[in-house]
């Protein structure tokens, strides 16, 4: 089995090296970071933290170098998807192309190039601390479905959690993957942003009751919009958000929102608390505190263009 | 009234300060002894809109001090609490006005003297360059009214002596309908601001895309005014005038709040959006985006513990 990652950053490369420990699945990466493919393709992509991994795979900066892969894994801040795709949808002709993003909308992207398309969601996180080498602080399990307008057979999409789980990526497959795509969404919509508002780590944040208060006004918005729209969460969002904040999992993580602001990068906001009030407006449902998060973070971009 | 005593000299002290020293004896209670050493050696130079230096005598102690007639406590409002009780005995017959952004500083002020207390709000800004040096910025008024045991009258007479002084100042017959113009703007803009880390600029009144700044301002805003409606005070202007005005004015203002949180100090979000918060729940007016601004800007302030 072929399986190319597309976007191999924290969370692409947890996918790709765990991917790569297996000896029937042969494991491609694209990314555009120079140093980070040089030093995979020169080293291996080493993982450690949560697990202790070394996988070694091809990884290629170049989508012409892909060969025709039975699956992809797209793993792309939600703001280069299309670019990503557009790059890279020829290697996917005869597969399945899945996003295991953040936000909402991803599958929407991928369906514009390629045939079949698998959604995903994925809990677990990390960072790049340098090239060839990721911190893997949380484990955590990955769910894969089929998407209405072009889905893949639901036997790739069973294979393709087997190849992840038989790694060390714990998936499941399942028809309707809505619920924890949903819960993921609104759990990133509800803390992440605050993060990156306050400099607070998950655990920080939880801490004070004030702000524990308002995530759980972000996360009652949030089960609204998703209510309305028929979608089940799997899990309550509350819970992961408690479980988080405990020392030994992700209290002293830092929201991938609050690095991409220390780093000055353009933000996913507009996939997470946009798409909730983008939602929230197709339904009917009021979403105030998301969008007072939404246009707070979307001035603190403006404010860097200006510096 | 011819001795004046400003009492904390940061950029809207030393405003006054300097200026006042033209048509006054004026003397500066500090915090630092060095500053206030440098003050009396070297004079107090005002540049931009205006351009001279004054002279001026300058202690950390009261006692040191002339008696006043007329205290200007122009402190932020998180200095306001133990600057009167450095001040609590002394100056019996002086009157205290205060200047702090918020509601409520003639309040504090109150319990820690009998003094005769006149309350106002400033829209004039300054830049300090180091102790002995303040740039005059922006050359928008002072507002002054009446509080506890003074009357319209008195208001005017100090509204008079700014004035002669070269700044701008305006006295009314109650303040309260200016100062919570200014509450609602600065609760908004200030924490806007903080938390962005955009100086008052024209995003803070863009109207296009749902999620321009415009939207959450107007909603911030609209909440602080039905609390003001519910409180019973008629605004002097609407904020969201102000606002646009303001950010068409071409050089964009950086409020304090932004640079306390770039500096890392503590900001005044208790004296701004606590003031209006507290009034919100007085009158049972919901103020939920306030209070998420609030929350936002404590948890910065503990990011910093």
């Amino acid at each position: 089995m072929k399986v190319c990652v597309v976007g191999c950053g924290a969370v692409g490369s947890l996918f790709a090296a765990n991917l790569a420990t297996l000896d029937d699945v042969e494991v491609w990466a694209y990314d555009l970071a120079r140093e980070h493919v040089d030093a995979i393709n020169r080293n291996g992509l080493r993982l450690t933290g949560a697990g202790e991994v070394v996988g070694h795979l091809r990884a290629t900066s170049d989508a012409s170098e892909l060969p025709q892969c039975d699956f992809g894994i797209v793993a792309t801040k939600a703001m280069h998807t299309e670019a990503a795709v557009a790059a890279t949808a020829h290697a996917f002709a005869n597969g399945s192309l899945a996003t295991v993003q953040n936000g909402i909308g991803n599958e929407e992207v991928l369906a514009r190039h390629v045939e079949r398309v698998i959604r995903g969601t994925t809990f677990p996180a990390g960072k790049i601390v340098e090239p060839g080498v990721v911190q893997w602080d949380v484990k955590g399990d990955t769910t894969f479905g089929l998407y209405d307008d072009k889905p893949a057979p639901f036997e790739q999409v069973e294979l393709l959690a087997d190849a992840c789980t038989r790694g060390g990526m714990s998936s499941k497959a399942v028809r309707d993957a809505r619920g924890p795509q949903w819960r993921k969404v609104i759990f990133n919509a509800s803390t992440n942003p605050l993060g990156a508002l306050t400099g607070l780590t998950h655990g920080r944040l939880c801490e004070q009751p004030p702000l524990r208060a308002l995530i759980t006004k972000l996360v009652d918005e949030g089960k609204a919009v998703a209510a309305a729209q028929g979608i089940e969460l799997d899990s309550d969002p509350e819970e992961l958000i408690d479980y988080a904040a405990r020392p030994e999992v992700a209290y002293d993580h830092k929201a991938s929102m609050l690095q991409d602001v220390e780093a000055r990068r353009q933000t996913e906001v507009d996939y997470l608390n946009g798409g909730i009030v983008e939602f929230g407006r197709r339904f009917g449902v009021e979403t105030p505190e998301h969008a007072t998060i939404w246009a707070l973070i979307k001035g603190m971009e403006a404010s860097w263009k200006q510096a | 009234m011819n001795r004046v005593c400003v009492a904390g000299a940061g950029a809207i002290g030393s405003l006054f300060a300097g200026h006042l020293a033209r048509v006054a004896e004026v003397s500066a209670l500090t915090r630092r002894e060095e500053h206030a050493r440098a003050l009396r050696q070297q004079g107090l130079r005002v540049s931009g809109r205006s351009e001279f230096t004054a002279r001026l005598d300058a202690s950390t102690d009261p006692a040191k001090l002339a008696p006043p007639d007329l205290v200007i406590v122009a402190c932020k409002g998180t200095d306001l609490e133990p600057l009167m009780q450095l001040l609590a005995g002394h100056w019996p017959a002086a009157t205290v006005m205060t200047v702090q952004n918020g509601i409520g500083a003639d309040e504090v002020a109150a319990r820690f003297g009998d003094w005769k207390l006149l309350t106002s709000v400033t829209f004039m800004s300054g830049t300090r360059h180091g102790d002995t040096h303040v740039e005059y910025v922006l050359d928008t008024a002072t507002w002054i009214g009446p509080a506890r045991g003074t009357t319209p009258a008195d208001a005017h007479a100090v509204a008079d002596l700014i004035a002669s002084s070269g700044l701008k100042a305006e006295a009314f017959d109650d303040l309260r309908p200016s100062q919570w113009s200014k509450l609602i703007f600065n609760a908004t803009v200030n924490t806007v601001a903080a938390l962005t880390g955009l100086p008052h600029d024209p995003h803070f009144a863009a109207l296009g895309d749902p999620r321009d700044l415009g939207y959450l301002v107007r909603q911030l805003m609209d909440e602080g005014k039905a609390v003001a409606a519910a409180v019973g005070v008629t605004l002097a202007e609407d904020p969201w005038e102000m606002n646009v005005l303001a950010t068409q004015r071409g050089s964009a203002h950086y409020p304090s709040m932004l640079e306390d949180v770039e500096a890392r100090r503590p900001t005044e979000v208790d004296t701004i959006t606590g003031a209006l918060v507290s009034a919100a729940q007085r009158v049972g007016v919901p103020v939920p985006l306030h209070e998420t601004m609030y929350r936002l800007i404590k948890a910065r302030e503990a990011s910093w513990e």
